[in-house]
């Protein structure tokens, strides 16, 4: 009697416990994002030469969509590594677009400027198209395959191997089942 | 040389502690009785020790001795002394280094107190103290040093999170440790209890106090915390249902309903196995808490440190939770033959109505705020639930609470008679409905907030209604005034006026939080110089924006004409902080309290370029303040209950 009542008193606590230990093995901050596999929201943005660039008319092309701001440290990071890609793989019908948020115009073309950028940038000042693509952490990027279907989510800081690899999977068509994560840097 | 000192006070008292845990196990063995005087000197060594200890960082913290790591954490040359101080519990190591602190005065305090009395239980409470004890000195020692030293030294301090320089934050962690710490006592005497195999009501009637103490600052800890939300975070609410928040008031629950479930015990022996439960429960809440706000496994909007403290926390948790619950299934055939509910019409079937509603709050809360976790282990995402669903599952239960406030304390014991009832409760609930019609005809015409008025002014009815039966009849039989029956009235039964006044603060908290709840106006608007916004009966004209210096800090000042319909208030300036070492600025908002209502305004941004336009935010919250004035009511009723008044041969009884 004695004994069952202590096996059941184990029975019940374990769990309990377990489950809380298993908090342990994952980020409590992961928030999936709903917008991956699913068309990608329209935006025409405004580039800091003065052209409009409209998302649909790229369509039957890759499309990766960086969102930064000159203050983020991962985005000082990842400027070179973007840029250099960008040369790389610009005549294989990709395009490149970096959305500038939560920050002013000038620093903008200050960074531009600064890391020699050539890919189209503009600067989104109410942060709806950021809105939008549901951001909610510097710098956030995106890949569209050509039907116009987001494939990939990165959040943080991303590298041109991870960039080449899933452009690659874009044109393919291959969504990922899980967000990337890198450098985290939330919006205040 | 602090930091040594500190550190060797630390390592010390850990061994103290561990001897304090196999003193009285050796004692049993041997049956030599010096090894129970052991603890004793075991609990009084580490009182001096962790004293040291503690003063040694907070001399460290005054004299900015930036060699040790936590102060360069936690204080600039530029802080102001008292924040210094409060450095103390301004990040984790201090915390625990506060917490231990406050568990050996209370160990030192039970020590003391009981040295001639309980010679049975007193070396195992000792020993439970001695666990706890050596394991936040453990903690303390090896896993989360507050002496850890940093080289080179560096210049200066990187400072108190902003967010913690407020008056509030001087009190809210002390009041709110200590209501944790507290529990300590009532659990170390049941576990006590449980070792000897002694389970009459001693050690329920000889924790009493303790327990009442520790209730009333952890309920003091969790309002002083909610005023501390809405006076400085800038969101215009006090209560967020964020882990963190539910895992200061969880321990609050179980601990409510273990003050009305013993004194079932007390009068019928009933319940003896769920007493025992709901002390080990309240007691693994406070540790769950300090575990679910260092762990990091849920996000919360308070941004602690993690580190491996987590971990060891849980284990402890495991510790504790197997122990206890283990040594009640052991002893559970001690536990039996407990007498049957006479009838569903009693006081003590109220009270274990109480208890079922109370624990169905703590396990709706539990659920809500590990649901991330299960979500995602059971179903690979998670899910939060927020406050709709905490507060569409915790209104009804509180309003039931509400009822039962007004029904536990009169109903009589046993069972009650038809006359009994009527007695008691026919000119409250009278009372009540015309109350209720006044309201419904002035303004409140929802259903839940009339509900929530109308069992409030049954509560307060039933409680005066009853002691002016009783003042009176003392009037009539000792011929006293009414102050003086008064007096004696609360004298003769401190925990009964005690109580009836704390239900009457609580009652008052129902009415802010309702008001508040129900009736809240939000407004924002951008406004240039001159301009005007109004919301409610208010009008609020921006008159300008203007920046000021501060220690640690400066600030952007809004000035705001305020006038409430065609009087002039005066002058609000809500500010935004800025810190050289924080990203985003700290919102400063300002109240002006009525009794009816607060207005509550928040500068949530200006224009850079043009100095002229603020963007502003306004709520209009009624009965707030009513939630504040509870809270003192509540410690006025504490204080009747647990006041030394009686005396007995120059000794404190414990019946009182």
């Amino acid at each position: 009697m004695r004994f069952r009542r202590l096996i059941l008193t184990f029975i019940i606590i374990v769990p309990l416990l377990t489950l809380l230990a298993y908090g342990f093995f994952r980020d409590p901050r992961y928030i999936p994002s709903p917008i991956v596999g699913r068309p990608a929201p329209q935006f025409t943005l405004t580039l800091f030469n003065g052209e409009k660039l409209n998302l649909a008319d790229l369509r039957g092309k890759v499309v990766f969509v960086n969102f930064w701001a000159s203050w983020c440290p991962p985005c000082l990071a990842e400027a070179k590594e973007l840029e250099g890609t960008w040369r790389e793989l610009k005549d294989r019908d990709v395009v490149f677009v970096g959305v500038q948020i939560q920050d002013t115009e000038k620093n903008g073309r200050a960074f531009v400027d600064e890391f020699k950028i050539t890919y189209p940038n503009g600067f989104d000042a109410t942060s709806k198209i950021a809105i939008d693509y549901g951001v909610w952490g510097i710098p956030e990027s995106f890949f569209i395959d050509p039907d116009g279907r987001i494939t990939y989510k990165h959040v943080g800081g991303l590298g041109p191997t991870i960039v080449a690899a899933k452009i690659g999977e874009a044109k393919q068509k291959i969504v990922s089942a899980k967000e990337g994560k890198g450098e985290y840097q939330p919006i205040r | 040389m602090t930091a040594a000192i500190g550190h060797t006070s630390v390592l010390l008292a850990l061994l103290l502690a561990l001897c304090g845990m196999v003193a009285p196990i050796v004692g049993h063995r041997t049956g030599k009785a010096v090894f129970f005087a052991g603890t004793r000197a075991a609990i009084l060594g580490q009182f001096i020790l962790v004293t040291v200890a503690a003063l040694a960082l907070i001399y460290g913290l005054v004299t900015t001795d930036f060699s040790i790591q936590y102060v360069a954490n936690n204080t600039t040359r530029a802080t102001p002394i008292y924040y210094r101080v409060t450095g103390l519990w301004g990040a984790l190591e201090g915390s625990l280094m506060l917490w231990e602190w406050i568990l050996i005065i209370f160990s030192g305090l039970v020590a003391w107190t009981y040295k001639d009395r309980h010679r049975e239980l007193m070396p195992w409470v000792l020993m439970i103290f001695s666990i706890v004890s050596a394991f936040f000195l453990g903690v303390l020692a090896f896993a989360s040093n507050p002496f850890a030293t940093v080289f080179p030294v560096p210049l200066d301090g990187r400072g108190l999170n902003p967010l913690l320089e407020d008056a509030n934050m001087m009190s809210h962690p002390p009041l709110l440790y200590t209501g944790f710490v507290g529990l300590t006592v009532p659990y170390a005497f049941a576990m006590a209890a449980l070792i000897v195999g002694k389970l009459d009501e001693a050690w329920i009637v000889t924790t009493r106090r303790w327990t009442i103490t520790a209730w009333f600052f952890l309920t003091m800890g969790n309002l002083v915390g909610a005023y501390w939300s809405y006076h400085v975070l800038g969101w215009g609410g006090y209560w967020a249902w964020d882990p963190v928040e539910n895992a200061a008031f969880m321990p609050w629950l179980p601990a409510t309903a273990f003050l009305h479930s013993v004194q079932v015990q007390e009068r019928r022996r009933m319940l003896k196995v769920w007493n025992l439960s709901l002390i080990v429960v309240a007691f693994s809440l406070t540790i769950f808490g300090t575990f679910l706000t260092r762990s990091g496994v849920l996000s919360s909007i308070h941004a602690f440190s993690n580190g491996p403290v987590g971990t060891i926390f849980l284990a402890f948790l495991a510790v504790i939770l197997l122990a206890s619950f283990g040594l009640l299934a052991y002893r559970a055939d001690l536990l039996k033959g407990q007498p049957q509910l006479d009838s569903m019409v009693s006081r003590e079937s109220a009270f274990l109505l109480n208890n079922v509603l109370l624990v169905s709050a703590l396990f709706t809360i539990f659920l809500g705020t590990i649901f991330p976790l299960l979500s995602e282990a059971i179903a690979g995402t998670p899910v939060s639930v927020g406050a709709p669903y905490f507060n569409s599952a915790i209104v009804p239960l509180f309003l039931a609470l509400v009822f039962l406030m007004a029904i536990g304390p009169m109903i009589a014991w046993r069972r009650a008679s038809w006359d009994n009832v009527k007695r008691n409760f026919l000119w409250p609930a009278v009372a009540s409905l015309i109350a209720a019609s006044v309201v419904f005809a002035g303004w409140v015409r929802d259903f839940l907030p009339l509900l929530g008025v109308t069992l409030c002014a049954f509560v307060a009815a039933s409680i005066l209604f009853d002691t002016a039966l009783a003042a009176r009849a003392r009037r009539r039989l000792a011929g006293e005034g009414i102050f003086r029956a008064l007096r004696t009235l609360a004298s003769r039964n401190q925990r009964r006026y005690g109580g009836l006044v704390i239900h009457l603060g609580i009652v008052l908290i129902a009415l802010g939080i309702g008001g508040s709840m129900s009736y809240s106006i939000e407004r924002q608007a951008t406004l240039g110089r001159g301009e005007t916004l109004t919301v409610g009966n208010y009008h609020i004209r921006f008159e300008g924006l203007r920046t000021i210096e501060q220690p640690t800090h400066y600030r952007v000042e809004g000035a705001f004409q305020v006038s409430h319909g065609a009087r002039t208030i005066g002058m609000l300036s809500p500010a935004l902080k800025f810190f050289p070492n924080q990203q985003a600025p700290v919102g400063r908002a300002v109240h002006r309290s009525t009794f009816s209502e607060d207005l509550y305004l928040i500068l949530s941004g200006f224009s850079e370029l043009e100095k002229n336009r603020a963007t502003l935010k306004v709520l209009v919250r009624p009965l707030v303040v009513w939630i504040w004035l509870g809270g003192a009511v509540i410690a006025l009723g504490t204080l009747v209950a647990i006041w030394p008044m009686k005396r007995k041969n120059g000794k404190l009884t414990d019946e009182s």
